[in-house]
């Protein structure tokens, strides 16, 4: 029902950020997925993170593949140009994008399927490449739009809305990004709208690639007992091990964070994420640690959250290729001929 | 069997037999060009295996005075360097030709032929004995043998000292080195064989104001100078070169004084991921291409589809090899004009450009932008191996600094400020193509690209009438392409009933067979198709004539059934040509196939007379 267009009254009262704009200046159209979907949630997150961030409008870039997931590129910043791709394929499509222009935002939103099955390979490559742009993955252990399929990141033993088993050991995508040498390595819940709202800033700002990977149920196909993506069994079974805070760089920090407790991360921009540890074992920065953690508690049958993994240093895609500062599609095309006089030149060594 | 009689002046097939890998390619390239230098039209055709090193490689190099491009389908002098395929190589020469072999080692008796003149040159032996090294004398011995050909064929030895100067710029103790093996081939062929030979060249002026460049070079030029910044690609023979060379020009020319690159190149992880990158930057903006073979295109399908419905620019070049699946990918074909006119599911039909040789691909790389953006859809130039990998004498490039990329309709700030709302599929001039923004430059501008349902004010949609709205208007964009498309190539000065119609690089060897033809009171029209969708004057064209020989290189008449499906030609009209064996098509084998329909008609009247 997306063709219906949502009234745009905006309350006098309502906040407006440092660009005079209100939350529903950030909101897109009407969502058709189920009522009570974990999705629409991180949808509301990722609005109130770009507020939060004054992102111009514009200067954001939505996409997608296919998939519930996929659909709510279109239900958030109606500003920022969006494209709905193919199955499994954002990825290439971000690349490409980017590639063209290395100075807007990048918000690509998949799912299990379209990640962990169809797209798994763009998924890994896109991290490989150190794609700038935050990759959140909404993740419901199941395909929806074709009515309850287990998907790649369906746990053993979690059980189908007929019935079946999954027998199939998942593919967690924390892991394989931690081993794949992401940068930035999240995890949360759609139900936890505190700290998801911070790490999609964070994620935003971050330069490179940046995962969230969020435990969003589905309420139609998997929020039954006897799985593991259910509102109950995730509130039951996530952890955080940090906790993030962002904050800008329009901002002053106020908070005093004990050594030791806090870690400030400064950003390119001169915003920064503070880092607290909830969890004393835990060390967001030890890549091989953090694995090793996790995947411990994956064996309990408990999900660390937060922020998990924060790596510096790593240079992205365009400092890699060497391109300049401006946008690739902004060069001139003097700039990009060599002209008459060059060809000349290039033809003298094919006489 | 040498005599006045069997003299070859500029008018001769050099054919050389080698085993892949040892550095034959330097060799057979220094012959051709010293034979191009000396002012004599010259085409040079390599048949390589899949292979890094071990498996026989041959190359041919036609010497043509008139210009032909095409293969002549004769051999009048084969060196055979290739001791496992020596017996084929020697029965493959015409009579009265010439054979020369590495006299090293002795060759059996058996493999004598009198008609043809065997010229042995211990050249393994001048190698050993003048050079150190195993890999230096395996190469050598390959520099030594255009040594001897400069002796027999009276090519000018300044020629090669100047382009060993050329290509070993930096490394000069390599000419010293690679001239020496040259010179020992010379001169011992002089002193042992009566030189030069009556198959020789004589120096002529015909090759001023051309080059010798291959089809993907030429195309890499034409993305550099169309200001394409994005290339994505995943390796696949023959298209590969073509990438290497955009890479190597934008080192060259695109490098900032600070060493900041104006463009992105990227090796994606497959077929599928290089579309979609191209996709997303000419979303974005950016002129972006990528280049791949058949088997890329099958994967690229789904992609271009979106890319047709979502209605965003794409350049694609598909370097056509042997199919069907892997087929044989050192060889050549004209297999994938069907899968392009059609690629992707559901009502989907792409632009696409025929290059018949390396002017038209640089020229139609240029194009290929233009109309990309122009008409917001991919566009397939369909080159083939034989264009893209083998080196074409044509005119020099000629470049207007006039020119300006033809972005299309695309609205900037300004322009989108200016309107109640930007709509992005609504077709405000009939001409079927609608207006584009680019992220980035107001919240006014921004749309939603998707490949499902859309409205024509780019919703998302089920309804039918709103679906059917924006697919009807693709039919209009179609209809626009036809006329923006290049036009056919016709030749109507026969003012004949028959005419040939055909495609890409069939053309070299059509123009010959013509010639052979006329020279037999058979004359033929021709036209060439260089544009899908095909335009009035194909129409025209195929309504003009009686009798149609659709020449192509495939096995399924895939030219013939695009005609008969895309145009009101009666197929009873449309008489297929078709090669198909992997080696570029020859002129003889046009001729033929000509004259035996021609038999065949005669026959069939003379019977109805009776």
């Amino acid at each position: 029902m997306t063709f219906i267009a949502k009234p745009k009254i905006a309350h006098p009262s309502l906040p407006r950020n440092p660009l005079g704009m209100t939350r529903r200046d950030y909101e897109g159209a009407l969502s058709t997925l189920c009522a009570g979907c974990g999705h629409d949630s991180i949808t509301a997150a990722i609005v109130e993170a770009c507020w939060g961030l004054a992102i111009e409008p514009q200067n954001l870039v939505k996409l997608s593949g296919i998939g519930c997931s996929s659909k709510t590129t279109a239900y958030f910043v109606s500003g920022a140009h969006g494209f709905n791709s193919v199955h499994g394929r954002m990825p290439s499509i971000a690349m490409g994008a980017n590639a063209a222009n290395r100075n807007l935002y990048y918000i690509g939103v998949s799912g299990d399927g379209d990640t962990l099955s169809i797209g798994l390979g763009q998924f890994c490559h896109a991290i490989r490449r150190n794609l700038n742009m935050l990759y959140i993955i909404e993740n419901n252990g199941v395909y929806g739009l074709t009515k309850g399929q287990f998907s790649a990141s369906a746990d053993v033993g979690s059980k189908a809305k007929k019935g079946e088993t999954n027998f199939q050991p998942p593919i967690d995508p924390v892991l394989l990004a931690l081993t794949l040498g992401a940068t930035f390595v999240a995890r949360s819940f759609s139900g936890d709208k505190e700290q998801l709202v911070p790490l999609i800033q964070a994620g935003l700002k971050h330069k490179g690639f940046a995962l969230i990977d969020v435990l969003s149920p589905c309420v139609t196909f998997n929020d039954h007992e006897g799985s593991t993506k259910s509102y109950a069994y995730t509130r039951e079974h996530y952890e955080p091990a940090t906790h993030t805070d962002f904050v800008p760089m329009q901002r002053e920090i106020t908070a005093e964070y004990a050594p030791g407790e806090a870690l400030p991360v400064v950003m390119h921009d001169g915003s920064r994420i503070v880092l607290r540890k909830l969890d004393a074992d835990y060390d967001p920065t030890n890549r091989a640690a953090c694995a090793a953690i996790i995947q411990e508690r994956l064996k309990e049958e408990e999900y660390l959250t937060g922020l998990l993994y924060l790596g510096a240093g790593q240079p992205e895609f365009h400092e890699l290729n060497g391109t300049p500062e401006a946008a690739l599609n902004a060069v001139s095309y003097e700039n990009l001929s060599p002209g008459a006089a060059g060809m000349q030149k290039i033809l003298a060594r094919y006489r | 069997m040498s005599g006045p009689d069997c003299a070859k002046i500029n008018d001769f097939v050099i054919k050389i037999a080698t085993v892949n890998g040892t550095g034959s390619a330097s060799a057979n390239m220094l012959l051709m060009k010293a034979i191009f230098r000396s002012g004599i039209p010259v085409m040079g055709k390599n048949y390589f295996p899949s292979n890094i090193q071990g498996l026989p490689t041959w190359y041919e190099i036609r010497v043509t005075e008139r210009g032909y491009v095409a293969r002549s389908g004769r051999v009048d002098i084969m060196v055979a360097m290739n001791a496992e395929t020596y017996s084929r190589d020697m029965r493959e020469v015409a009579p009265g030709g010439y054979l020369v072999y590495d006299s090293t080692w002795p060759r059996p008796a058996l493999l004598k032929r009198e008609d043809i003149t065997t010229i042995g040159v211990p050249l393994a032996k001048l190698c050993n004995e003048n050079f150190n090294g195993v890999r230096t004398r395996i190469l050598m011995k390959n520099i030594c043998y255009a040594g001897v050909l400069v002796a027999l064929l009276d090519l000018d030895l300044q020629h090669l000292r100047d382009l060993l100067a050329a290509t070993y710029a930096k490394k000069p103790q390599l000419v010293a080195s690679n001239m020496k093996a040259i010179e020992l081939g010379y001169e011992c062929a002089k002193a042992t064989y009566s030189c030069p030979l009556p198959v020789r060249v004589e120096k002529m002026s015909k090759t001023e104001g051309y080059i010798m460049i291959d089809g993907n070079t030429a195309a890499a030029l034409g993305c550099v100078f169309a200001g394409a910044t994005v290339a994505a690609w995943y390796p696949i023979t023959p298209s590969t070169s073509l990438m290497d060379a955009f890479k190597a020009f934008c080192d060259r020319s695109r490098t900032d004084a600070d060493g900041r690159k104006n463009f992105a190149f990227i090796q994606a992880e497959d077929e599928l991921a290089a579309i979609g990158m191209v996709i997303g930057a000419s979303w974005n903006g950016a002129r972006s291409f990528t280049a791949t073979s058949g088997p890329g295109i099958s994967l690229m399908n789904e992609f271009l589809g979106l890319a047709y419905y979502a209605e965003v620019p794409a350049v694609v070049f598909d370097i056509q090899r042997v199919g069907p699946s892997t087929g044989m990918p050192t060889r050549t074909q004209q297999g994938d004009i069907m899968a392009c006119a059609y690629a992707s599911h559901g009502d989907t039909r792409q632009v696409c450009l025929y290059p018949a040789n390396a002017e038209e691909c640089f020229h139609m790389a240029v194009q290929a932008f233009d109309l990309a953006e122009r008409l917001q859809t991919p566009v397939l130039v369909l080159s083939d191996l034989d264009i893209g990998m083998n080196d074409w004498m044509c005119r020099e490039f000629k470049w207007d600094d006039a020119y300006r990329p033809d972005r299309g309709k695309m609205l900037d700030k300004e322009q989108v400020e200016k309107l109640e709302k930007f709509y992005r599929f609504l077709d405000k001039d009939g001409d079927g193509i609608t207006y584009r923004t680019l992220p980035g430059v107001t919240p006014k501008a921004a749309y939603f690209t998707r490949g499902s349902g859309h409205t024509q004010y780019g919703l998302y949609t089920e309804d039918s009438a709103d679906y059917q709205l924006v697919l009807d208007r693709l039919l209009v964009k179609w209809a626009t392409a036809k006329k923006l498309v290049p036009h056919a190539i016709i030749d109507a000065a026969a003012h004949s009933d028959m005419a040939i119609v055909s495609v890409g690089s069939c053309d070299g060897a059509i123009h010959e067979a013509m010639d052979l033809l006329r020279a037999q009171d058979i004359g033929l029209d021709y036209m060439r198709v260089r544009g899908f969708p095909f335009g009035e004057d194909v129409e025209r064209f195929l309504a003009a004539h009686g009798v149609i020989f659709v020449v192509e290189q495939n096995r399924d008449a895939q030219l013939r059934a695009l005609l008969t499906l895309e145009t009101q030609v009666d197929k009873a009209k449309l008489q297929s040509l078709l090669h198909y064996d992997g080696l570029p098509i020859s002129s003889s084998f046009i001729v033929e196939g000509v004259l035996a329909h021609l038999q065949r008609g005669t026959k069939s009247r003379s019977a109805s007379a009776i």
